[in-house]
Parts: structure tokens; C-alpha cells; sequence
């Protein structure tokens, strides 16, 4: 092996450390809400190449309303799930959709869309 | 119930509605909505929620309807619209139908225009190919080779012109078709890529973009200074027709996914434009036809022969058969008079009918179905999670290993290769396919629930459809599963010389006087009961009745009563041990001091229950009886129905206990009950199935109902999940391998040994492939047969 060699492996490695750090090392900053318990916590998810904010927070036993204002038609992201909330729902493009729940057990909890590639995360304290 | 009494006309049930309530923000608001129903004329309860901005009231529809409630809602300020929930659903999924139809005919029409370019392209880059079989990563590749050998010669032969036109007019010819095919048909995968690159996510577009953009990039840089690559010791070569048929292939594949996809909900669709969507009311004595969300309950509704039920409700008046195969897969037609219950969207076959309606829009059973198949549908099963972790890191690896393709194909042959290291980089990318795993298990659940609902057996998700794969043990409840859960006459007996159809008049006469279901068991036996001059009836609790039927005392009841009566009971004694043995119920009948008469009542099993016990053995599954009976009464059926094993004198609150035995032994327990009563251990079980009796769709506790009440459902929902957990495995599978198989051939693995190499077009039509045969797959659940 020669020096140019060393160089492309080198640069090779570097670029696959920066795209896995890219797309998964990050985590979203949290929108936080104020809801108390009982109360009805808001969020307004735009959807669009991924979601933004891509996590929330809430208090434990909150009712959350998320409206996911989906504007694109990418396929991939046709479907939200929060699995352990047990939600499925369609999201057409360019519309809101609501999706409501309680946030009744501690923890984060994923949201993503139905092939599990676009992420976010609700936190439930 | 009402609390206007004085006004109430009798026996007019309270009806229950859900009405949505607009623009509360504070308990303040809702104590204003709430008081206002409350004090409205004929409203019983009312009760508003403010989380859920709805008010569910109870209400007497004599007098009051739901447009006068959302009157008095509207009068305090806040606003309310009539529930039409079902009617809603309908419109929503057919605008998703049209929608998803019009993006299948534009990946259509774009694939196949982009096709035909792609095809062209190949014919205009053969001239440019030649002496390309010298290089080293193109020999590998079976298409390369193909077109090499048998297409080079033939086109040779008819384009001549095409061979003598000049290379570098030729490449600027494909540079301008390719971006032209990238701008408008592939435009997508390039937006959808920046859009989610920009969000820190990746997904199938940023494979096909990141892929055919290497590509693109080359050839073009190879176009414009041909001259740099010459000096480096590399071929100018371009790949412009591969972008091109990668392109139009990748939407291809889309196209007949997005059509497959379709498929998977179509019995759910179906299911839903089964309402009608307007009704024939009479109101004030006239007949008016209106539209289905103006129909309140309380309402007259008139349904003619041959039409459906537009509304869940009580017959007032006439009876003729209803066809209720399309909710509960049972083809016989139901027999329905006055005061029985149907449900809308069932056909009324053979009379005309006046029902009043009952429960209408969100509260009828097919919203309710429609709704419960949605959640089923979209519900997740724990297989998937596999398949979820790996799409969530999918992407980044694929991008990771073509980067360590094109390292790897730079670094170690003998004579590297630039345009090597870019094809197999670019295979790779193309190749890798998240979506077959996305869509193994969803697709498979989806058309799994259709399938279920066609024949009446509603699977509550994904989870429960996996559960109810890997039941090794089926537990009854005897009474209304095994049995038909009414006590029925099995047989009779009667003194010597006495006229029988006298007798059976005299039963029926004083047995009709009492509710006892024995009594009512042998007046069913009889028929029509006489209408004989009965007095003096003396219910004796726990025991029988006593009185005098046309002026002679008779007295109908248990060996024990006709004993302390004095009754000479000898002639029938015989008949009453031998049932007693059989675990039947004797009632005797004593007329004018001696005993006339015997009936033998037993609880009879359902007509297939032997069958059914005998299919879920034959599957492997352990049967068990659960009663609260005596051990004896309760062997002598189990051995009719020909169960594994018995448990009885069971405590009601002791099933719960006997089931968590079962499971402690190491047993996956479904229960079968019906939903009410035994709600508890339905609970406890594994898997709780309920048979439901026609209305109760969504017993809580249960995770599958069987709409129809018979056991067939139980073996058929058992049947179900297996194949679709078998279906599930199989495109998991395929679409596992297809990747890890797939990945590796494409990055040039079988080259050192084999010589095998995958081009990106062939990637390109195997990722095309790889989606499409897992939706396939799940389709095929759509036919299979449950039996």
C-alpha cells in the first residue's frame, strides 16, 4: 500500500464516522411543555424529512394532543406510530392530523414513521 | 331513566349519544355545557368531558332528539354538530382511495416513459461501450456481458449510423436526456433526500439519490474533461443510461408497491361502504327519506326487502329473514320478528320491516367494527421490532458500506479501478432496500384483520393476531360456548294410559305462569301455550309451581317437591334415576295426586362442538372445559364433546384462578367465553375470545370476537394466525436475505472468487423486486382458506 492508498482508507473511515454521526449520533433538542397533570399538552409536529421538534416532553398524565403538519408526499413518511401508546395513523400530505393520547407511563417513548426511519421521542416525566 | 315521570310514557328505554362540544377551554365551560344538558327536557344524565371536547347524554328519545341536545349546547355558546362519524370515515377513505390511485398512475406513467428512455439511452451507449470488456468490474456482470455479446452485434447491424455518429456528440446527447429524466421523473428522490438530510434522517431516497448521484456525477465530470481520467490511467467511461433505468426501474417498483399497498386495506374499505347512505323515516306519520346523519335515534325507520339496514335497531313491526353474512361470515339467513335486534348494514331479505333506531353514526356496530379494524390494523406486533431496529440504523450502514466498497475496490486489486470502485459503491446503494423490511409485518397484519372481519372474527392488532399463534391451549366456558347456554327438553315420559298432547297442554299451562328457565324450557318444548283459565299459582322457590288449570290442581316441579306434596311419583321414578345418572334436570308433572308426566332438561351442546373440539386437537391444542357444574354433569358433556380435560365446580371467581394455573404449568391459554360474565378470565387468559351475541362487538377484555355464535370462529381465528405468523416469518425472511445477501454480491464479494459482480441497473431491479414480492406475499392471506 502506498501513500495514496493510506490517504483514501483514511478519508474512507473518517467519512463513515461523520455520516453515522450525522444521522444517528445527534439527538434532537426537546420542546418542552408545561402541562400539569391532567392537563392537555399541545405540540405542532411539522413533518417533513424527518420531525421538527423531534422530541417532546410532558408531565405524567397529561392528555397530549399532537398535530403532525405532514408537508411533503415522500411515501416515507405516510404513517406515524407511537408504539407504545399503541397508535397507528395515516398522515395525508400537505394536511394536519391530530393524534391524541395519556401520557400515562413514565419514560421516553419513540414516535416514527410506519417503516421506523424518521424518529422523534416523547418524554414522559 | 327519565326523571319527568309524570309525562314519561312507560317502557321507552333511555338512549345514549356522544355529541362533540367546540371550543371549551376550562372547567368552567364545561360545568356551563353539562348544566344546560342537564336541565334540558328528557335527558336523564349528561356527562361532558373537557379533554375530550365531547358530551356523552343520556336521553329519553320520546322526548327529546339529538338535534334538540345540540340545540341546547349550541344555546350556551360552545358549538356541537350531530355525531356522523361513520359517514365521515367513508368520504376520508375515499379520498385516500382516489389519492393513492392517482400516485400509482403518475409512478406509472413516469416509470414507463423514463423506461423507454432508459432503453434508448443503453442503444446509444453500446457505440460508446466498445473495448469496455477489457475492464476488469464490468466482466462480472451478467447483464454487461449479455449485452455485449448478443444485443452489440444485431444493433451494430441495424444502426449502422448509430455506430458511425461521434462519441462526444453521443455523450452530450445522454448528459441532456439524463438530466432531464432526473429533473422531472427522479426530481423526488433528490428533494426528499435534501429535505431529510437537512432533518438528520435518511431514508430509501437518499439511497436512490446518493447512488444515482455518484453516477451522475462521474459520467459527467468523464463528459467534460475526458482528458483528466486518460491521464490517470482510468477509462473515460459514462454511466448515464444506468442512472436513467435505475431510476425508471426504482418507480416501477414504487408504482406496484403503492398498488399492492392499496390492496391490504381493501376488506376494511369494503367493510365501511356497506352503510347505506340514506334512510326512509316516518316522522309525524309521514315517510320522508333523508340522508343517514340526519337519522336520530328513536327514529321509525321503514326498510323494504332486498335493502340493507341503514341503522342498528329493535323491529317494531313485521319479521322476515335477515342476512347477516357480511358482519358475521354466517351464510344462513337470521329469522327476526318484533322486539329483535338488527344491525345496520345487514341485508333484510324476505320482508318489509319497520325497525326504530337504536344506535346511529360512531355508536353503530359497523362504525364500531370499522373503528376496532382501524386500531387492529394499525396496531403493531412484537415481531416488527426486529425489523424496526434495523430500518432505524439501516440507511447509515448501507451509506457506511459503499464507502468501504469504493475504499476497498481503489485499494486492493492489482490494477484498481476508479470506475470499479464507483459502480460498486453505487450498487450497493442501490441494492440495500429498507422498505421490505418496513413492510413485512404491517402488510401482512393488515390483509390478516380483512381476511378475519370477511368471516366475522375480529383480531384486535398485531400482538394478539402473534398471540394467538402460539396458544397450545383452548379453554371453554360450558355454558353458552360449549352449550347453547338455555335449558332444553331432551326427553319426556308420560304414565301409562294417559293422552300425551293433553298432558303436554297442561305442562304448558301452568309453566307458563312462572319465569323459572326450566318452566320456560319445557312451554318452549310444548309450543303455543293453551289459553287455559289458570289460578291459584303458587311459585315454590327452588323447587316448582303449583295451581289449578281449568278448575284441576297440577303441580309441576322437582322429585323432591312432588315427594313433600304427597305425590305418587312410582310410574315415572324409573326415567327419573336414569336422567338424574345422565346429569340431566327432571321436572315431573302431578295431576290429581299423582305424578302425569316427566321431562328430562339438560343444557344442550352446540350442534358442532364435538367437531370443532375434534379440529383444535387435531392441531395440537389442548382442549379444557371450565363450569361451575357438578363433576358429574360435567364429565358426561365433556365426554360429548370429547375435551382434553374438565374442570369444575368452579366458582365464577375462580375461573380467573384456574386459568392462571394453566399458565403457571407453562400453557398459552385462549379463553372462550361469552365476554360478559366471564370478562375476567377472558382477561387473564393469553388470548380472550368472546362470542359475541350480535351486538357487543368490542367486549373489553377480549382480544378477539367472534362475531358469530358458533365455534367454528375459534378454530378458524386459530387457523388464521398461524398462517399469518407464518407469512410474517417468510417476509422477514426474504427481506433479510434479500439485504444481506443482496449487500455484500453487490460490493463485490463473489468477485475474486466467482467473477460475479452486480451493475447498478441489475440492483436496481432486484430493490424493484425485493418490496413488491413482500406485499405480494402478504396479499396472498386475502384468499386463504380457514378451514
Amino acid at each position: 500500500m502506498d501513500v495514496m492508498d493510506f490517504t483514501i482508507v483514511g478519508v474512507a473511515a473518517a467519512l463513515i464516522v461523520l455520516v453515522n454521526w450525522y444521522f444517528l449520533g445527534r439527538s434532537p433538542a426537546a420542546a418542552v411543555a408545561v402541562a400539569a397533570p391532567g392537563q392537555v399538552a399541545e405540540f405542532t409536529i411539522r413533518v417533513e424529512g424527518g420531525y421538527s421538534p423531534g422530541a417532546i416532553e410532558v408531565a405524567r398524565g397529561s392528555r397530549v394532543r399532537l398535530t403532525f403538519d405532514r408537508q411533503e408526499d415522500n411515501p416515507c413518511s405516510e404513517e406515524v406510530v407511537v408504539p407504545d401508546f399503541g397508535i397507528r395513523r395515516d398522515l395525508p400530505a400537505f394536511a394536519r392530523t391530530v393524534v391524541e393520547f395519556t401520557a400515562d407511563t413514565v419514560g421516553t417513548h419513540q414516535f416514527a414513521c410506519g417503516m421506523g426511519m424518521l424518529r422523534g421521542t416523547i418524554t414522559v416525566k | 331513566m327519565n326523571t319527568n315521570k309524570a309525562v314519561a310514557p312507560p317502557a321507552q328505554p333511555a338512549l345514549k349519544i356522544t355529541l362533540p362540544v367546540e371550543g371549551m377551554t376550562c372547567a368552567a365551560c364545561q360545568a356551563t355545557v353539562q348544566r344546560a344538558l342537564t336541565k334540558a327536557p328528557g335527558v336523564s344524565k349528561a356527562a361532558v368531558n373537557l379533554m375530550m371536547n365531547e358530551a356523552t347524554v343520556h336521553f329519553d328519545p320520546a322526548l327529546t332528539n339529538p338535534t334538540q341536545l345540540v340545540a341546547a349546547i349550541s344555546d350556551t355558546g360552545y358549538g356541537s354538530r350531530l355525531p356522523v362519524a361513520a359517514d365521515a370515515t367513508t368520504a376520508a377513505d375515499d379520498e385516500r382511495e382516489q389519492q393513492q390511485r392517482l400516485e400509482y398512475e403518475s409512478l406509472r406513467n413516469k416509470s414507463l416513459v423514463t423506461l423507454g428512455l432508459g432503453a434508448a439511452a443503453m442503444l446509444a451507449s453500446m457505440p460508446l461501450m466498445g473495448g469496455m470488456s477489457a475492464h476488469a468490474g464490468h466482466t462480472g456482470d451478467p447483464l454487461l456481458r449479455w449485452t455485449m455479446t448478443v444485443i452489440d452485434p444485431p444493433v451494430r447491424a441495424a444502426l449502422p449510423w448509430l455506430y458511425a455518429t461521434d462519441p462526444q456528440t453521443l455523450t452530450y446527447g445522454l448528459l441532456a436526456v439524463t438530466v432531464l429524466v432526473m429533473a422531472w421523473a427522479g426530481r423526488h428522490f433528490y428533494t426528499r433526500a435534501w429535505s431529510g438530510f437537512k432533518h438528520g434522517t435518511a431514508d430509501m431516497s437518499t439511497l436512490i439519490a446518493v447512488g444515482t448521484g455518484a453516477a451522475f456525477l462521474y459520467s459527467f465530470a468523464a463528459t467534460l474533461a475526458p482528458a483528466w481520467f486518460v491521464a490517470d490511467g482510468a477509462r473515460p467511461d459514462v454511466y448515464y443510461e444506468a442512472v436513467i433505468i435505475i431510476i425508471a426501474l426504482v418507480l416501477l417498483g414504487n408504482a406496484m408497491e403503492a398498488r399492492a399497498k392499496t390492496q391490504t386495506t381493501r376488506a376494511l374499505r369494503q367493510l365501511a361502504k356497506l352503510q347505506p347512505s340514506s334512510a326512509r323515516v316516518r316522522r309525524d306519520g309521514q315517510e320522508l327519506e333523508i340522508a343517514i346523519a340526519e337519522v336520530a335515534a328513536g327514529d321509525l325507520v321503514l326498510v323494504r326487502p332486498g335493502e340493507r339496514f341503514p341503522v342498528d335497531g329493535e323491529i317494531t313491526s313485521g319479521s322476515g329473514a335477515v342476512d347477516e353474512s357480511m358482519l358475521t361470515g354466517e351464510s344462513m339467513p337470521v329469522e327476526k320478528a318484533v322486539g329483535d335486534k338488527v344491525i345496520g348494514a345487514t341485508v333484510n331479505s324476505t320482508a318489509a320491516l319497520e325497525v326504530r333506531a337504536t344506535a346511529i353514526g360512531a355508536a353503530s356496530v359497523l362504525a364500531r367494527i370499522v373503528t376496532l379494524m382501524k386500531e387492529a390494523q394499525g396496531s403493531q406486533a412484537p415481531i416488527q421490532r426486529l425489523a424496526d431496529r434495523t430500518s432505524a440504523v439501516f440507511v447509515p450502514v448501507v451509506i457506511s458500506i459503499a464507502i468501504a466498497t469504493f475504499a476497498a475496490w481503489m485499494v486492493l486489486p492489482e490494477t484498481p479501478s476508479f470506475a470499479s470502485a464507483i459502480t460498486a459503491a453505487v450498487a450497493v446503494l442501490i441494492i440495500a432496500c429498507p422498505c421490505a423490511m418496513g413492510l413485512a409485518v404491517p402488510t401482512a397484519v393488515m390483509v390478516a384483520s380483512g381476511r378475519g372481519a370477511a368471516a366475522g372474527i375480529l383480531i384486535k392488532g398485531g400482538e394478539p393476531l402473534e398471540r394467538l399463534a402460539s396458544v397450545d391451549t383452548i379453554v371453554f366456558d360450558k355454558t353458552g360456548t360449549l352449550t347453547i347456554g338455555a335449558p332444553t327438553v331432551v326427553d319426556s315420559a308420560f304414565a301409562d294410559g294417559e293422552d300425551h298432547a293433553a298432558l303436554l297442554r297442561l305442562a304448558a299451562a301452568i309453566e307458563a305462569k312462572s319465569e323459572h328457565p326450566l318452566a320456560t324450557a319445557i312451554v318452549a318444548f310444548v309450543g303455543t301455550p293453551p289459553s287455559a283459565a289458570v289460578d291459584h299459582v303458587v311459585a315454590i322457590a327452588g323447587k316448582g309451581i303449583s295451581g289449578t288449570v281449568e278448575g284441576h290442581a297440577v303441580i309441576a316441579g322437582t322429585e323432591a317437591l312432588m315427594r313433600e306434596s304427597g305425590i305418587d311419583a312410582a310410574a315415572l321414578a324409573g326415567h327419573a334415576t336414569r336422567w338424574s345418572g345422565e346429569a340431566r334436570t327432571v321436572v315431573m308433572l302431578a295431576a290429581a295426586g299423582r305424578a302425569v308426566a316427566a321431562f328430562a332438561i339438560a343444557d344442550t351442546m352446540r350442534p358442532n362442538a364435538a367437531q370443532v373440539v375434534a379440529a383444535l386437537k387435531a392441531r395440537g391444542l389442548r382442549t379444557v372445559m371450565l363450569t361451575g357444574d357438578r363433576q358429574a354433569t360435567a364429565d358426561a358433556l365433556a365426554r360429548e364433546a370429547g375435551v382434553d380435560e374438565v374442570i369444575a365446580e368452579v366458582l365464577p371467581d375462580g375461573k380467573v384462578a384456574a386459568i392462571k394455573a394453566l399458565q403457571a404449568s407453562g400453557r398459552v391459554v385462549a379463553m372462550v367465553g361469552d365476554g360478559l360474565n366471564d370478562a375476567p378470565a377472558l382477561a387473564q387468559a393469553d388470548i380472550g375470545m368472546a362470542m359475541a351475541s350480535g351486538t357487543d362487538i368490542a367486549a373489553e377484555a377480549a382480544s378477539v370476537t367472534l362475531m358469530r355464535s358458533d365455534l367454528d370462529g375459534v378454530t378458524q381465528a386459530i387457523v388464521l394466525a398461524r398462517k399469518t405468523m407464518r407469512t410474517m416469518k417468510q417476509n422477514l425472511f426474504w427481506a433479510f436475505v434479500y439485504n444481506v445477501i443482496g449487500i455484500p454480491v453487490a460490493a463485490g464479494v463473489l468477485y475474486p472468487v466467482f467473477g460475479i459482480l452486480l451493475s447498478p441497473i441489475l440492483a436496481s431491479a432486484a430493490m424493484a423486486f425485493s418490496s413488491v414480492s413482500v406485499v405480494s406475499n402478504s396479499l396472498r392471506l386475502r384468499g386463504v382458506s380457514l378451514s
